[in-house]
């Protein structure tokens, strides 16, 4: 193997910062409150986001229970539908993935990963955990104000969004919006702090092309964040500014109730494309991270070195700059002049490309790999397989032609549950069991995460393999209710039913990785420092769980890549980064 | 493999000219960028965001602006002064534009003599540059009241789109506000430029980081990156 891709040659440079002084705790509440590590501000980011994420899982069991039983839950009426799905999406997409990705493995592991102290700005990423954690409370709030929460879905198109047909147009809209907007302030905080510390805080030796691919998944993703983000700033604000001071950004003259509104001149598809502006890119904000994550897992666990790293961190940039370009295929049945819908089907066909040569790297890391499958393996595979599924149909809706048909059935619903529900959550596992001993020093127990694996693998097949069949059918998304009409046959609902069994099994199973999560932090096997035996750097500590500052005494110096793993001739079949050259074959 | 990787502490190796330099330099270990502090380089990458937002919020107000069906209320009345016994268009806009250009200056100039360490010059010349803030903010109060008081609301005003007052309350509030944020850590980093703190490292009562002067500089970027932006409302909003 020469070595182009692991920039081997050359030296290693001087420092050239001091080291940083950290910021020490001065009293209780500073240590175990509002703390200024990195490490503990992830771990607070990951339980708030676990814990709201769990109400979606509850409403996903609602949404499941009425469309099985049609009738059979009385309490589950309309209203109550709508508001359960679009709490259900937009938590799942904003405040589990997007705030478990970035705030919960960015903060943990990019200082670890890149051989830093701490993040380079730790009072402001504190500051980021609390306003998040208003955003969340805001958010649970409207569950309990007069009308609950909106039910606009979780794409809030207006003019319905704000008005009264739709439920929690009292309140729950208000609140979603000044939720949004709150987690973008303490977003933009956290992520100020991961994409300057990548860029600027980095060990002696760790080039930007010696970076675990996690680490530049989740950097580029905040990227993205920061750049998409505005748009739906901007897009609450003015829907906000709609509902509250009657202004007419996006409402047309419209008629509620048989009676005139003030409303007059606004544009409706300007909503549209401020928020798929931001609405794309947060697709590859949850995907990107995962992207990295599951390189890391494959070449950790299947011993070998990831297939075409430069290849691989080129993807990743990629994707990301061309997710800017497509959000408009999100709207081809909006009324877009149909050149804007060829051109966007073109950039989104496109994408693909890189897309498929991460895949396609994956599986050739694999390739002859000595495959442990171990419970983060299996997950990683998971994905993959989930991952390729949802691009496939992705490639469908993409066209223009095939998407007009299929717009607004459960095809759709599958689609998107496919490449940005099951596949990440996939991801998320597969870290959580493969981090977990560094974070808390034992292991997670084995076998449950093996049934937990299989369960959710088979179990999400089984639920959103069927609901393609269903789209293809015609059975429209968002239905509270099918009722009986003719291109719907009776076996629609008997699928249905299965469908809802299945995800009620799925759900126990998260059941049983919670119970895993929580009694492992103290029956869990004593997992000492490095039990995968992985080559990054946060496998290196002096201490595990680290401690305050990471690195002990002397930060590490980097002398090689992630991925020397089963290097011929090496003592052991991982060389870490840290470990100097003469070490590593003597 | 590993003799290709063998490396050793030691003196940096000289780096290629050109493109490639650039390459191998933001690539390289430590920083991506070499003279950026973390501060500075956190200041760029949020006015990066934030010229996003800005960006969409006049966007969006063009977008309305041609998609509305009403005419546009002439902003060469509507923003006219009656002074004197004539109709000056546009006049306070430009006295406020003044203002707000000369505030960047001023603020170049506390930058600089922060650089050298002149503790007096450079509070006095950033409480200059926060007077001078203050001042555009108050006109635009003035300015909203005068268009209140004619009947512009958010919702409607007596010329024309509705869409002209709600674009014109949210835009200018929104880049109004940033100035008055500028403006209230322009009189605290003043206070600590003034106190010394950056003389002797005092530490910061939040961060416990110890101050430097630089922390002027990106104080500036700030500032200018919004008088920068008030030149784009300034041409979008008033002159279209
Ligand atoms: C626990 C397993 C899950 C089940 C059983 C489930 C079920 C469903 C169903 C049946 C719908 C469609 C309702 C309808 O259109 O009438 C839906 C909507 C949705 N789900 Fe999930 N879901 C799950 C997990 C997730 C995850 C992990 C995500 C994260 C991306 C997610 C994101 C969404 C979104 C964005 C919508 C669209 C909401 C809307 O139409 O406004 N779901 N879910
Ligand atoms: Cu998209």
């Amino acid at each position: 193997m020469v070595d182009a891709t692991h920039g081997g040659m050359g030296t290693i440079p001087a420092a050239e910062v001091p080291d940083v002084e950290l910021y020490h705790p001065h009293s209780w509440i500073e240590k175990y409150v509002f703390s200024q590590d990195a490490k503990y501000i992830a771990i607070q980011y990951s339980i708030t986001a676990l814990a709201i994420g769990l109400v979606a899982l509850v409403l996903s069991w609602l949404i499941r229970l009425q469309l099985g039983f049609p009738g059979v839950f009385t309490f589950i009426d309309a209203d109550h539908y709508y508001q359960f799905i679009t709490m259900h999406g937009m938590i799942m997409v904003i405040y589990l993935l997007t705030a478990l990705f970035l705030g919960g493995f960015g903060n943990y592991l990019i200082p670890l990963m890149i051989g830093a102290r701490d993040m380079v700005f730790p009072f402001v990423n504190m500051l980021s955990y609390w306003v998040y954690l208003l955003a969340v409370l805001v958010l649970a709030a409207s569950f309990f104000m007069p009308g609950g929460p909106t039910g606009a879905g979780w794409t809030l198109y207006p003019p319905q969004a704000i008005l009264s047909g739709t439920p929690g147009q009292q309140w729950g809209i208000i609140l979603m919006l000044i939720s949004l907007i709150i987690f973008i302030i303490g977003f933009t905080m956290g992520g100020l702090n991961y994409v300057v510390t990548v860029l600027q805080a980095r060990a002696r030796g760790m080039t930007l092309m010696r970076m675990p691919l996690t680490v530049w998944g989740i950097f580029t993703a905040t990227i993205l964040a920061l750049l998409a983000f505005p748009a739906l700033l901007v897009a609450n604000i003015m829907m906000l500014f709609d509902k509250l001071l009657g202004t007419s950004f996006f409402m047309p003259a419209i008629v509620e109730l048989g009676q005139q509104m003030s409303y007059r001149g606004g544009s409706p598809i300007l909503f549209q494309h401020l928020f798929w502006f931001f609405g794309h890119p947060e697709v590859y904000i949850v995907a990107l991270p995962a992207f990295g994550i599951v390189s890391d897992l494959i070449a950790t666990h299947a011993r070998r070195n990831i297939f075409g790293y430069r290849m691989m961190v080129w993807a990743i940039v990629a994707i990301a700059a061309l997710s800017f370009v497509v959000w408009a295929h999100h709207m081809y049945v909006s009324g877009m002049n149909p050149n804007f819908g060829f051109f966007f089907a073109t950039t989104t066909l496109i994408i693909a490309i890189p897309t498929a040569i991460k895949v396609y790297n994956w599986i050739l890391t694999l390739w002859r790999g000595n495959i442990h499958l171990n419970v983060p393996m299996l997950f990683a595979l998971g994905f993959i397989v989930t991952f390729v599924n949802g691009g496939l149909s992705g490639l469908f809706l993409g066209n223009v032609v095939v998407d007009v048909p299929l717009s607004d059935t459960m095809f759709v619903v599958a689609h998107f549950h496919m490449v940005m529900g099951v596949a990440p959550i996939m991801v998320i596992f597969g870290a959580i069991y493969h981090w977990y001993p560094k974070i808390t020093g034992r292991m997670m127990d084995e076998g449950l995460g093996k049934f937990h694996f299989w369960v959710t693998f088979l179990g999400a097949y089984l639920i959103y393999f069927p609901m393609h069949y269903l789209g293809l059918l015609g059975v429209p998304r968002r239905y509270h209710d099918l009722g009986t009409t003719d291109f719907i046959p009776p076996n629609v609902a008997t699928l249905n039913e299965f469908i809802t069994v299945m995800a009620l099994i799925v759900g126990f199973a998260q059941m049983v990785f919670l119970y895993n999560l929580f009694t492992s932090v103290w029956k869990g096997k004593l997992a000492g420092g490095n039990p995968w035996r992985a080559t990054t750097l946060e496998w290196q500590t002096p201490q595990t769980p680290p401690a305050h500052g990471n690195f002990g005494k002397d930060l590490p110096v980097v002398y090689r890549w992630a991925y020397d793993y089963s290097v011929p001739g090496a003592k052991e079949d991982f060389i870490p980064q840290n470990q100097p050259p003469s070490a590593a074959t003597a | 493999m590993a003799e290709a990787t063998v490396t050793h502490a030691g003196d940096a190796p000289g780096r290629p000219d050109g493109l490639r330099g650039i390459a191998a330099d933001i690539s390289s270990d430590q920083r991506a960028f070499k003279t950026a502090s973390w501060g500075k380089a956190m200041m760029w990458i949020f006015l990066l965001s934030d010229t996003f937002i800005f960006s969409c919020f006049l966007l969006s107000y063009m977008t309305v602006r041609i998609s509305t069906t009403v005419p546009w209320p002439n902003p060469s009345e509507v923003f006219a002064l009656h002074i004197g016994g004539s109709d000056i268009p546009l006049i306070l806009i430009a006295i406020m534009t003044f203002v707000l250009i000369s505030s960047s200056g001023t603020m170049a100039m506390a930058v600089n003599y922060g650089y050298r360490r002149d503790r007096k010059k450079t509070a006095i010349l950033m409480l200059v540059t926060a007077a001078l803030g203050a001042t555009f903010v108050g006109m635009q109060a003035f300015e909203w009241s005068k268009l209140i008081s004619e009947g512009v609301r958010p919702w409607g005003n007596p010329w024309g789109a509705d869409q002209f007052g709600s674009s014109f309350f949210m835009i200018t509030g929104f880049h109004g506000t940033h100035v008055t944020i500028g403006v209230i850590f322009l009189l605290i980093v003043a206070r600590r430029v003034w106190r010394g703190d950056f003389d002797v490292g005092r530490r910061g009562f939040f961060t416990d980081r110890r101050g430097h002067y630089e922390t002027v500089e990106i104080m500036g970027l700030y500032w200018h990156f919004v008088d920068l932006v008030w030149v784009f409302i300034f041409a979008l909003f008033y002159l279209w």
